[in-house]
């Protein structure tokens, strides 16, 4: 027997689906949004009330909460003016950001990473820190100069204030040291390697490196640059990511991973600070990163456990750009130049920059101020924010503050995270891979 | 009579029916009119909606395309260099990076999206068709394979990606541990076999939804169609071959199309798994998409390739109702 089909239905039913077909294109848009910008300039329109994104600094967003809202309490309390808190997480943070400038929507006042500040700087809507704001929150002079170098492009006002300062350090285990007759922390990536080494076995390595966290990679990707004698931008701000320095820097970055075999292969897909967790527990005896004390602390590990040393150069002798050794990390804090409420704004960061609440928010989160007269306070003299504050003072410098940073960031991140991928799966990374990957990254960057 | 012209779960919805008529209805508007404008004042805010929510966007998105949109001009984005047909040129220029970048992300979301619809659909049908029999537990059974689909995305994902972890993860204490299949733990967030993981993650999220689709319109095929096929000695295959499948066919016309649609344009499952830098052989071409504006910048480029990813789609979906609905005719 056969079915026998209907006719009167089917061309409904054919344009319906058709219609749905369509509907469910559009979606495919998907760069789709933003608009025209509003008003320009600030005003003073709305004196009442402040918005606030602030960055996730704590072990979580509640902790944030936490930790903030009593400050701006005192803040309500001294100025009348309503502060309402959002705690943003660092993952959609930059779209977040985007989308506040291209709808011209956004927060009166704002947290960015300080290696965003010349790409957000570009698009011009950030208020600019020239004297005359700079002055109504007591100058550019109460700032310690490699934070403030960290916030814009050189040669243009800055786009945002430092507010928590942070340097990568070595981190080291001091049981696991002394249980494998190690005396002093290293100094020297080759003795980094040599100690690794003594490290490694039993199921326990010498490093632990976020080897799938392209910006973490970027960091590194930077100081062994600099090292190298390198940089990622020429002075005009073109991409030098294929140099041989800079092949060399990354090479030997992923090396540890894939030929020293002083980190664990595991480490590849790290990208959610697996890293930190493996050191606090004992899986491996050492950690670049920065300002890890509350990390450390919430899985478990106490100060006295683990020490603090500069993060080692190539030669014990290093000078000048050579002897960098992190690069400036921090979060500044940016007021979106349309805002409507401009007073209260300058307000409020001079409120987040005095020195009572510098001291006060650095501490709680394990950061150090970029405010110097708050960074004398004996709280920030602990034998790991001291090591950490004279790196940041005397051999940090700050990531290129060019437009296009957040590329870098995103492309050679990601070209390193491939190479450990393959170094991991067993594949072998010679230098001419590594050019490789640089190359096609740098190409990306020109198109 | 049989036909299958009831209405079905998962096919479109019929006509809407002549309106009652009641003495009051029948004031003012002449019937014939009313009965005419009646469909489309029923569609028209669809119809406006389907204007703001997307053809608006849409076309804001066509005019980026044609602009030089880097983090300068988001802000005002209308002030942005008309940049002519560059974007489109750099995106398909295939032996330059950008372009090869793109091809080979297009290729890995084809395959991607064959392998995945085809094998959701497949479990779907199994399923489906296995439900039919009324058994004790089936309720609860049914519950179960939706699971999946009522989960929230976030959540699942993320679960899933914790249990592809290499070294803490169950799928590796599974298969490796346990069942000794391989002689080192396989990575499965990084490297070549991401891949796969993504394709077991999509087809354990859309099938429930092929399930729900066929299980529904399954139970609309008149059993008598079965009894009279068995009365004329027709075997199971038989009836599999000359009723379901036939008759299922608009659903899974539809449904096809709506599997292939979603799983192409995928973000949230291989954007939770991977975070915003997928590896090379699971970068699916809305992340690539994403990348290309959101991460490094440059919208212009980015609605470029979103709008040649529209006309791909388009042309697909184009020629896929055209032959489905010539093969119906011929059917006929």
């Amino acid at each position: 027997m056969r079915v026998r089909r209907s006719a009167p239905g089917r061309p409904v039913l054919r344009r319906t689906a058709a219609l749905a077909a369509v509907s469910a294109l559009t979606m495919a848009a998907t760069a789709c949004g933003g608009g025209s910008s509003t008003g320009d300039e600030g005003s003073n329109k709305n004196p009442g009330t402040l918005t606030y994104w602030a960055t996730n600094q704590g072990s979580s967003l509640e902790h944030d909460k936490k930790v903030l809202t009593p400050e701006l309490k005192k803040f309500e309390k001294e100025t009348g003016i309503d502060v309402k808190l959002e705690v943003v997480p660092w993952d959609s943070l930059l779209d977040r950001i985007l989308a506040a400038t291209s709808s011209g929507q956004g927060p009166d006042v704002l947290n960015i990473g300080n290696t965003w500040s010349a790409s957000l700087q570009a698009t011009g809507a950030l208020l600019p820190w020239d004297a005359k704001n700079l002055k109504k929150i007591g100058g550019k002079d109460r700032f310690t100069p490699s934070a403030l170098a960290a916030a814009g492009a050189e040669g243009k006002p800055p786009a945002a204030v430092p507010l928590y300062s942070l340097a990568y350090g070595l981190y080291y285990n001091k049981q696991m040291f002394k249980d494998a007759g190690i005396a002093k922390p290293p100094e020297t990536w080759d003795e980094l390697v040599d100690t690794g080494k003594k490290l490694t076995g039993d199921g326990k390595y010498g490093l632990a490196v976020e080897g799938g966290n392209p910006v973490e990679n970027a960091h590194h990707a930077f100081v062994f640059g600099k090292q190298h004698g390198a940089d990622f931008f020429d002075s005009s701000g073109e991409p030098t990511f294929d140099k041989p320095a800079n092949v060399k820097a990354v090479k030997q970055y992923v090396d540890f991973l894939a030929s020293d075999g002083i980190a664990a292969e595991g480490n590849a897909e790290y990208a959610k600070n697996e890293s930190v967790r493996d050191f606090a527990t004992g899986k491996a005896g050492m950690l670049l990163w920065q300002a890890a004390a509350s990390s450390l602390k919430s899985h478990g590990m106490k100060p006295d456990e683990y020490g603090v040393a500069p993060v080692p150069a190539q030669s014990a002798d290093a000078s000048g750009e050579r002897a960098v050794n992190t690069m400036v990390a921090g979060i500044n804090l940016a007021v979106f130049k349309n805002t409507d409420n401009l007073d209260g704004a300058l307000k409020f960061v001079k409120f987040m920059t005095s020195t009572e609440e510098q001291k006060a928010l650095n501490g709680t989160y394990g950061s150090i101020p970029p405010v110097k007269e708050a960074q004398q306070d004996a709280a920030f003299s602990t034998p790991d924010l001291k090591v950490l504050r004279d790196v940041l003072a005397n051999s940090s410098a700050p990531l290129p503050q060019v437009p296009d940073e957040s590329k870098f960031e995103t492309l050679v991140g990601t070209a390193m995270k491939e190479l450990f991928a393959e170094a991991a799966s067993g594949k072998s990374v010679s230098t001419g891979t590594v050019q490789e990957r640089l190359t096609e990254a740098q190409q990306q960057m020109q198109k | 009579m049989t036909t299958l012209d009831t209405p079905r779960a998962g096919s479109p919805a019929p006509p809407p029916p002549e309106p009652p008529r009641t003495r009051r209805a029948r004031l003012r508007v002449p019937a014939r009119v009313r009965r005419a404008g009646l469909p489309y004042l029923l569609l028209l805010p669809a119809l406006l909606l389907e204007l703001l929510i997307h053809l608006v966007p849409m076309g804001v998105g066509i005019v980026m395309s044609f602009k030089e949109l880097t983090q300068q001009y988001i802000r005002t984005w209308g002030d942005a260099p008309w940049s002519g047909l560059d974007n489109f040129r750099v995106a398909v220029d295939f032996d330059a990076p950008v372009g090869e970048a793109l091809l080979r992300s297009f290729g890995v979301t084809c395959a991607f999206t064959v392998l995945a619809v085809g094998l959701a659909w497949l479990l779907g049908v199994t399923a489906a068709v296995l439900m039919q029999e009324n058994f004790r537990g089936r309720g609860l059974l049914r519950a179960l394979f939706l699971t999946p689909y009522a989960l929230p995305v976030y959540a699942a994902v993320i679960t899933w990606s914790f249990m592809l972890q290499r070294d803490n993860g169950l799928v590796n204490h599974v298969v490796h541990e346990q069942l000794g299949l391989t002689d080192s733990p396989p990575f499965w967030l990084i490297g070549d076999n991401s891949f796969f993981a993504l394709v077991v993650v999509a087809v354990w999220r859309t099938w429930p939804f092929a399930f729900l689709i066929l299980m529904a319109a399954l139970q609309n095929i008149p059993r008598e169609l079965y009894e009279a096929a068995q009365v004329d000695g027709a075997g199971i295959w038989q009836q599999v071959r000359r009723i379901t499948l036939p008759s299922l066919r608009p659903v899974n016309q539809v449904l096809v199309l709506v599997l292939f649609l979603w799983t192409f344009n995928d973000f949230n499952v291989p954007y939770l798994l991977f975070g915003k830098a997928a590896p090379e052989s699971a970068d699916l071409i809305s992340i690539h998409i994403y990348q290309s504006s959101f991460v490094t910048w440059d919208f212009g480029a980015g609605s470029a390739m979103s709008v040649l990813l529209l006309l791909f789609l388009l042309l697909v979906t184009a020629v896929y109702l055209l032959v489905t609905s010539r093969g119906r005719k011929h059917d006929g």
